[in-house]
């Protein structure tokens, strides 16, 4: 339990001068990998321009932009006309405010010291930024659990691991960014109470937890991990007064600030993923009270009073939880939001909310994902998992148990994964710190042994790898004198896990140095090296991910020919037709997926975006695309729709357009409008769009704007992406116009015309149109009838 | 196309009116007497800016005194649109011409004119004795002129405009003989109205020869034509020029685009716009060129939503070439904005005058070609700690100082505003602001950066050494 700061103690001892040395050397080297980490991420600037990327962070660059030009009072009291027409959002109840305060705050700092950066320049950097950040919290997390050697070994790897950098890019201005800090610095706080039982470290430890509430989502996975390793504490026997000062404050403070971000309110106390932490706050609670009375009674009088308290303790526990119980089953959702139970039962989303699945970053991530993701880390983790179990201290126990449970949650959702990255990269740099240790000690007890053969004792120079050998064979020492206890601890659970790990193949000389503590010579030099091409191999791979897997805004799209590089900006060229040339008031529609673009760079309003609120307004306009022209026209026009944006890829095979988002669409608008029905749009459960599609499909409206003339560019109609000729060719376009198509056709921008005046010979047609659209609309009424 | 009924009234109540005004000032003497021997307009009508090219031969016919200023007329609504007039006195013969700038100003003699007719005087560099004549060459921009009718077109149609102006020269003095051409871009002429004689060659309109013109005469005309050309207009640019005395200027500049002719009405094709390029479309326009200085360097262009792919740069040693394409082509009535950057090398532009004072010697106008600017503010920023800064300018501009922040600044930088509306490309002329400034400010903030570090130091040192502790910890 205390070997880390005895450890650390002895080496405070060693020497007054080494350790300024090495101090500085830490923090030199700490500076170097925020350096790293924020350098790495400007592949996106370099390679492209400074420029927010895909979708969410636009939303978040806007609500920035609001709040440095209103202020903060007007930012909470935000209600946005421009999305959601006619709802509208109350953005500063149902946004985390973290990130925008966090840029705001900087971009205020800097304009106050009058450095003219725009809103813009700050909200990009900002991810860079709190990745160095968070690469010196992970420092902090592992030095408090293994040592500086790991915690700069973690720290480097951390700045470079690709699962985060996927998240961080400059650019990529979303709450994950400012969220991993929070995260691991929140854990940090948490262990650093752990160890040392200062209520100072709690009180910061809570409002650490605050920002990570304002800055993201996934704080639930922070209130659900702590208590789980408490609970794991209490039941292995660990229970100390640090272990309650590390709790209960973060408990009682925690959620009385949390209670004050607005998006969260009273969820804080009334939603179940909260729940975990006050039951285990009670445990706590008597498990402490236990403690307390047995050290006021002798054995024999504990061991009645035990039997009385446990037997109307469960009493009163099973009332509760009944209780407890009754409650939560008498809500539909079982008090859970539909994505936290979707990380409890994966299969959850898809069965009941496509809106949910049609996320593709809620998918349930694939192997190779893995492998891009975190890449060598997945070895090496089950070595830190080996070596956090030599000793098992609070800290290593905590490290464990954060490693477990977020690969479960990656292996639910494939965005999850980052939150998996921090715990992948502490664990794999214990273990490579582990082994370095080993190693190098070995090489220098064998260097010694060749040249002479008193074994010195002070390693004479004052380089780092023998230094911290130095460190760790003192601390190894003291590790296998105290190894016998600890070494009984461990729960059954436990060893069943280390007798897995142990199968894999670069634990087993692990294992055997830790017995032997001196490998051969050539063995350790072997080792070394094959260690240093494996984390050349992992530096290879995390620069290649940075520079060419993650660093694309998505809005802006290059390709790369024989005749240079080319360009695709049309997202950027349809916003700002829009921009320019359209009414300000004007309403655009299109799938969700461009709502919070087209609010940003556009300045229109939107039916709907990205904060996928209302699932009826989605399945709205779901239908619409997915109706023929005239009932789409209706449903349109009742929305007061101008103009109707979708998004085309088959003239240049651009493959994330609406048509291959198009069955989402049917999914979606006939969950809510049951005349939409799926099997209408595949042809023998298969989704197409040339000769043999479905009549269904080939008069919806999506399909039609996307393909309107687009048989004339070529006269074959030959859609890149899906790599086959269109179905129908040639059609006209009765209650819609064409106002707009961007240079490579990617982005359409149909007007709905005006209403036409009535014609008497028409009347026949019109009433058979009144029918179907009143089965459609589902009693809407149509307004021209 | 014959012009409409309405503009064929309005264009006889004009003429009425002018006559009759011709008739009732006929009464006043000639200015000056002086007297137009020959007078020749060409009206240059090929691009969205009108040019007219005046020749005046111009003899004193007054007994004894000496005429120091020759006037010329505009109607109001010329005056509205007019960008600039420049005048140049023309000597010798043929070959061997050569012309000496004469200054132009507007006359506060307007009063006398009738019916609002304003009158700019170009003063003469040595006055006209009686009898003598001389050559004028005058040059007037006027822009916004062109009329587009129809007001709305297709993306199939081209852009046919109306152009007024007179047959005869207005001007108030007494034109002997007098001629008129009229250059439009292409073939394609509606129609013109015919004041005889009046003839056509090509591109080319010819009214006169007229002679013996009373003072203040106006013969209205109307000519409706085709004409293609990008009527791109800036309806505000605002250009920033820093100068940082480590080397460098950089320019910044804003601008609000508009295409300025027929209004696009109905479908945009991109399908057509792409397939028939020379039908669809002939009237918008994709892409401008912008004249920058030589030695141009780190050059961008973008808006608010970031970078703009499409350009091309050429630097030359006597001329740097920009060439812009807006996100989308500009269709009638449609609008952009862009943001244009570049630095300078600062011994190009800075130098120091005999009295020790400093001055930037920088273009006015836009650099863009063949576009009016509606209106122009530039702001010229001098460094911190600067003093008294004049601005010279070859042409009235209105003129204020401001006070501007940026990096790490403490009593801000002085700035220079010029405005000014309706610029044409005749405006990019040379100005200057003089001003004063102390080297020693240049190390201020450098000196600012490292006593800020030295104190972070200091206060890293005095927290390391001292305990704040409040209880001893064992």
């Amino acid at each position: 339990m205390a070997e880390p700061e005895a450890s650390s103690a002895a080496a405070n001892g060693g020497g007054r001068l080494r350790n300024a040395f090495g101090g500085v050397l830490s923090a030199f080297t700490l500076l170097l990998i925020g350096v790293l980490a924020f350098s790495i991420r400007l592949f996106s600037v370099i390679k492209y321009e400074s420029v927010i990327h895909e979708f969410d962070p636009y939303f978040n660059f806007r609500v920035t932009q609001f709040l440095s030009k209103n202020g903060i009072y007007e930012f909470w009291n935000w209600f946005d006309d421009r999305t959601w027409y006619p709802l509208g959002r109350v953005i500063g109840g149902t946004v985390y405010p973290g990130l925008t305060l966090t840029a705001g705050t900087i971009w205020w700092l800097l304009n106050s010291l009058n450095i003219p950066l725009s809103v813009e320049t700050v909200c990009v950097f900002t991810a860079p930024i709190f990745s160095a950040y968070a690469s010196w919290a992970t420092y902090l997390l592992t030095k408090e659990a293994k040592g500086t050697g790991a915690g700069l070994m973690a720290a480097a790897i951390l700045a470079m691991v690709p699962s985060y950098i996927s998240r961080s890019v400059a650019g990529s201005y979303d709450n994950e960014a400012v969220a991993i800090f929070a995260l691991i610095f929140t854990f940090y706080l948490y262990v650093k109470t752990l160890n040392t039982g200062s209520l100072f470290y709690a009180t910061l430890n809570a409002l650490s937890y605050f920002y990570m509430v304002c800055s993201w989502g996934g704080y639930t996975f922070i209130i659900n991990l702590i208590p789980m390793h408490v609970l794991l504490c209490i039941v292995t026997g660990r229970y100390s007064s640090r272990l309650y000062i590390a709790y209960a404050p973060l408990v009682i403070l925690g959620t009385l600030l949390a209670a004050l971000v607005p998006v969260v309110g009273f969820n804080a106390v009334m939603t179940s993923e909260h729940f975990a932490s006050f039951l285990v706050f009670i445990i706590l609670h008597v498990v402490a009270l236990v403690y307390y009375i047995k050290g006021l009674l002798t054995p024999r009088l504990f061991k009645v009073a035990m039997t009385l308290v446990i037997s109307v303790g469960l009493a009163v526990c099973f009332a509760v939880v009944a209780v407890l119980v009754a409650l939560v089953a008498s809500s539909p959702t079982k008090g859970w939001s539909g994505r936290s139970l979707s990380l409890l039962d994966p299969t959850y989303a898809s069965k009941y909310i496509p809106i949910i699945a049609s996320v593709s970053e809620h998918q349930p991530p694939t192997w190779p994902s893995y492998f891009m993701d975190i890449n060598v880390l997945a070895f090496l983790i089950p070595a830190g998992i080996i070596s956090c179990f030599l000793p098992l201290s609070d800290a290593s126990s905590f490290m464990v148990l954060y490693l477990v449970t977020a690969v479960y949650f990656s292996g639910v959702m494939v965005r999850l994964m980052l939150v998996l990255a921090p715990a992948a990269c502490i664990l794999s740099g214990i273990a490579l710190s582990e082994v370095f240790g080993v190693l190098t000690r070995s090489l220098k007890f064998q260097l010694s042994k060749l040249f002479d053969d008193s074994s010195s004792a002070v390693p004479a120079s004052g380089d780092s790898s023998s230094e911290s050998s130095t460190n760790s064979t003192k601390s190894e020492n003291r590790n296998e004198k105290s190894e016998t206890a600890p070494k009984e601890k461990p729960s059954k659970k436990n060893r069943k896990k280390e007798k897995e790990m142990a199968e894999s193949v670069p634990v087993k000389p692990n294992k055997k140095e830790k017995r032997l503590l001196v490998l051969p010579f050539e063995l350790s030099v072997m080792g070394i090296l094959l260690l240093i091409v494996l984390g050349g191999f992992y530096v290879v791979h995390c620069v290649w991910a940075a520079a060419e897997a993650y660093s694309a805004p998505s809005i802006v799209l290059t390709s790369r020919s024989r005749d240079g590089l080319h360009v695709f900006d049309d997202f950027r060229e349809a916003y700002a037709w829009l921009s320019h040339n359209t009414d300000v008031d004007d309403k655009v529609a299109s799938w969700w997926d461009y709502g919070y673009q087209t609010t940003a760079m556009a300045n229109r309003t939107v039916i709907v975006d990205n904060n996928t609120w209302n699932n009826t307004h989605i399945a709205t306009v779901g239908t619409a695309m997915s109706s023929p022209e005239k009932a789409a026209w209706e449903i349109f026009n009742s929305l007061d729709v101008k103009y109707v944006l979708v998004v085309f890829g088959g003239l240049v095979g651009y493959p994330s357009d609406d048509i291959n988002k198009f069955l989402w669409m049917v999914r979606i608008g006939g969950g809510v409008f049951p005349h939409i029905k799926e099997p209408d749009y595949l042809r023998d459960g298969q989704y197409r769009v040339d000769a043999q599609a479905t009549p269904t499909m080939l008069n919806c409206l999506m399909y039609k704007l996307c393909y309107y003339r687009f048989v004339e560019t070529d006269g074959k109609g030959f859609d890149r992406v899906r790599g086959y000729e269109i179905g129908k060719k040639h059609f006209k376009l009765t209650h819609f116009e064409e106002v707009f198509t961007t240079h490579h056709w990617m982005v359409r921008i149909y007007k709905l015309k005006p209403q036409k005046n009535r014609v008497r010979g028409k009347l026949k047609k019109l009433k058979s149109g009144a029918k179907s659209s009143s089965t459609l609309a589902a009693g809407r009424k149509n307004p021209w009838q | 196309m014959p012009p409409s009924f309405q503009t064929l009234a309005t264009a006889t109540v004009l003429l009425l009116l002018f006559t009759a005004s011709a008739v009732s000032c006929a009464s006043l003497p000639p200015e000056d007497g002086i007297r137009i021997v020959s007078a020749e307009k060409r009206i240059d009508l090929t691009g969205p800016i009108v040019k007219v090219y005046l020749t005046l031969k111009v003899e004193n016919v007054a007994a004894a005194s000496d005429a120091y200023q020759v006037l010329l007329a505009f109607t109001p609504t010329e005056v509205q649109h007019l960008a600039i007039v420049k005048a140049t006195r023309a000597e010798g013969k043929r070959k061997k011409k050569t012309y000496v700038p004469l200054a132009v100003e507007a006359s506060d003699l307007a009063t006398s004119a009738p019916n609002g007719a304003n009158l700019y005087s170009v003063l003469l560099d040595a006055p006209l004795k009686p009898g003598e004549t001389i050559t004028l060459e005058v040059l007037y921009v006027l822009t916004h002129s062109l009329e587009p009718f129809p007001a709305e077109i297709s993306q199939s149609e081209s852009q046919l405009v109306y152009y007024r102006d007179s047959a005869v020269l207005l001007s108030p003095y007494h034109v002997l003989e007098q001629v008129t051409y009229i250059k439009m871009p292409s073939n394609r002429i509606e129609s013109f109205t015919r004041v005889d004689p009046t003839s056509r060659a090509g591109t080319e309109v010819k009214y006169g020869t007229y002679s013996n013109q009373a003072p203040n005469s106006y013969l209205p005309i109307l000519v409706h034509y085709e004409n293609n050309r990008p009527f791109a207009v800036v309806e505000e640019l605002v250009r920033k020029v820093e100068i940082s005395h480590w080397g460098n200027v950089q320019i910044t500049e804003h601008y609000k685009l508009r295409h300025g002719g027929a209004r696009h009405k109905g479908v945009f094709s991109r399908l057509e716009y792409q397939s028939r390029p020379s039908i669809s479309g002939a009237s918008s326009f994709k892409n401008l060129l912008a004249r920058l200085p030589p030695r141009v360097h780190s050059v961008y262009y973008r808006d608010e939503i970031g970078n703009i792919s499409t350009s091309h740069l050429r630097i030359g040693s006597h001329k740097s070439e920009l060439e812009i394409e807006p996100r989308y082509p500009l269709f009638g009535g449609w609008h952009c904005t862009f943001t244009i950057g570049y630095g300078l090398p600062l011994q190009d532009f800075l130098f120091e005058s005999d009295d020790g004072r400093r001055f930037i010697n920088l273009t006015f106008g836009c650099p863009l070609l063949d576009t009016v600017v509606d209106d122009l503010t530039i702001k010229v920023v001098l460094p911190e700690g600067s003093k008294n800064p004049q601005p010279i300018v070859p042409f009235a501009t209105e003129k204020h100082l401001e006070t501007s922040y940026s990096y790490l600044d403490v009593v801000g930088r002085t700035t220079v505003v010029l405005k000014k509306n309706n610029v044409v490309g005749e405006h990019n002329v040379p100005f200057q602001v003089h001003y004063e400034f102390n080297p020693i400010f240049m190390l201020a903030e450098p000196m600012m950066l490292i006593s800020a570090v030295l104190l972070f130091f200091v206060a890293c040192i005095a927290y390391l050494h001292m305990d704040l502790s409040i209880g001893k910890s064992s």
